[in-house]
């Protein structure tokens, strides 16, 4: 991993909520056009790394850099602005809005800093490429939709930010098999544009074939990396559950 | 004729309450900030707007263009200084907030301008009037009536289809995910009340010119503004438009029947809507 030049590094994270420390020293790098899958139990801080990442908890400024410059604890809607964007946990849409208007927000938003780069790769037309019930749905309102459907504007409002990093949060949560299958099967193609992404998962298998590399947690800590395919289960289950995880 | 009279008196009446309204479904429909301090702001600025005429000998609508950046600037500085320290799912805290800003508003107004009554001179405006079928019609209340439209009809337009609109209303459904987003939810709160604010400008002037108002007027305003979002359906623009001439038609019908029973007319009217449609006359849920 250490041919290229890490588009994200994060060095000794340490963030929480309040009095709770939720992470203890992460270091993490994800390279341009990576994907990068953290697993972990419940509670074992991946959400909280993301929102840390994003700017939704306080964080000392070195101990996030993006693209080399130090972004921690920098205002959330700025992130976009940099090139990073966000699925959060929940998928989070504007209810009330219509699928249209909730793309419109993240592309009206998106604007200055697409014009900037030079390519503008993402438009309301290759999404509907991408997922062509948007396009049938458009002018619905976000509530009136199914899960795996709502899920699809998530990404797709994620997406017009004109993302250099992607952050995915358990994308998989609470839909059918099917529909998770449709969704991942998109990622690939996401990925091919040349962003980055890491992919939050609860599904250790899905996360270990759709990824380049892996990362494990365990209580805010990492205790496990490395290449997807060369991870064996053994260890991942080390890391996943702890060494001790066998003690009654 | 009476009846009718009464009718088209209640709607331009309503014309007024929809001006006071129009800050009010910004900040309570849409984004759903309490603000206490609405009416007193107005009769703020419409006190300010008296003085400076009288002081600088300018016309009413002259006053206008004066007092809309004033109010922006005090509604950018209310929501930056007190309602941005205090929002985040919970109504209570900006209620508190604004409640306490409402009763130091009133009290500095009665310092600066003691209790008296006042209003805007409007050089013949306030009684000119034009005959219409036999029914006279005042030309300051249609006036009055031709603004709100006007501002709701761009209020509304610029919240369905204005970049401004939609980040709006993406911050105000879930502002974190509107942060993530790239919506800076502060600043587009800090602009919206603002524009609330900067609209309470206007009515302030039609206000003072056919009215008087006094510094411990606010709150009764307030209750019209409240009055009209709720019947109209929260975060309909054209809703609380509509609420605001219901509760105009209904004072006025009560004024005709008994001097006394206008106003009770409008509140009753409001809990009949209440109860019957608590979600509101045009609002978009159910």
């Amino acid at each position: 991993m250490s041919e290229a030049v890490p588009i994200l590094s994060t060095h000794g994270l340490v963030a929480g909520y309040g009095d709770f420390q939720a992470l203890f020293g992460v270091d993490f790098e994800i390279a341009p056009g990576e994907i990068v899958a953290l697993i972990g139990a419940n509670g074992a801080g991946k959400s909280t790394f993301l929102r840390a990442i994003m700017g939704l908890l306080p964080s000392r400024r070195d101990m996030i850099r993006f693209d080399g410059a130090p972004i921690g604890g920098a205002p959330t809607h700025s992130m976009v602005g940099r090139g990073i964007t966000m699925v959060p946990e929940g998928r989070r849409l504007f209810t009330g809005m219509t699928v249209e208007d909730n793309l419109r927000v993240a592309m009206d938003c998106a604007r200055s800093s697409a014009r900037r780069s030079e390519s503008a790769p993402w438009t309301i037309e290759r999404l509907h490429e991408l997922f062509p019930i948007l396009a049938d749905k458009r002018g619905t309102p976000v509530e009136r939709l199914s899960g795996g459907q709502q899920q699809m504007v998530a990404i797709a409002r994620a997406l017009l930010g004109q993302p250099r990093l992607l952050l995915c949060d358990e994308l998989s949560l609470g839909l059918a098999p099917a529909v998770i299958r449709d969704i991942y099967r998109s990622l690939p193609l996401i990925s091919a544009t040349g962003t980055a992404m890491i992919l939050v998962e609860q599904d250790v298998g899905l996360a270990k074939t759709t990824s380049h590399r892996l990362y494990c947690m365990l209580e805010g800590r990492m205790t496990l990396t490395g290449r997807s395919e060369n991870l064996d289960q053994a260890a991942i289950t080390d890391a996943y559950f702890g060494s001790h995880h066998a003690v009654a | 004729m009476q009846w009718l009279d009464a009718l088209i008196q209640g709607i331009l009446l309503g014309g007024m309450y929809a001006q006071y309204a129009l800050g009010m479904t910004l900040m309570f429909g849409v984004m759903r900030i309490v603000n206490i301090a609405h009416g007193d702001l107005m009769i703020l600025l419409a006190l300010v707007g008296i003085s400076g005429s009288a002081m600088f000998g300018v016309g009413p609508f002259l006053v206008i263009v004066l007092l809309i950046p004033i109010g922006a600037l005090l509604g950018w500085a209310l929501q930056k200084g007190i309602l941005n320290r205090v929002i985040g799912g919970d109504e209570l805290p900006s209620l508190i907030a604004t409640f306490g800003l409402s009763v130091a508003l009133q009290n500095l107004m009665q310092q600066i301008w003691s209790a008296d009554s006042r209003s805007l001179p409007g050089g013949g405006l306030e009684s000119a009037s034009v005959n219409v079928a036999g029914v006279y019609i005042g030309v300051l209340p249609l006036l009055v009536l031709a603004t709100a439209v006007g501002l709701t009809g761009g209020l509304d337009a610029m919240l369905r289809f204005s970049p401004f609109g939609r980040a709006l209303r993406a911050a105000s459904v879930d502002s974190e995910a509107a942060a993530i987003t790239g919506v800076n939810p502060r600043a587009v709160y800090a602009t919206a009340t603002a524009a609330a604010v900067a609209i309470l400008g206007i009515a302030a002037v039609f206000q003072s010119l056919r009215a008087t108002v006094s510094p411990a007027d606010g709150p009764a305003q307030l209750i019209y503004a409240f009055e009209a979002v709720i019947i109209g359906g929260m975060g309909s623009v054209w809703g609380s438009f509509l609420g605001a001439i219901v509760l105009g038609i209904a004072q006025a019908i009560g004024f005709r029947a008994d001097p006394g029973w206008g106003i009770l007319m409008g509140h009753l009217v409001f809990l009949l809507v209440l109860a019957g449609r608590p979600q509101g006359l045009m609002s978009r849920n159910r």
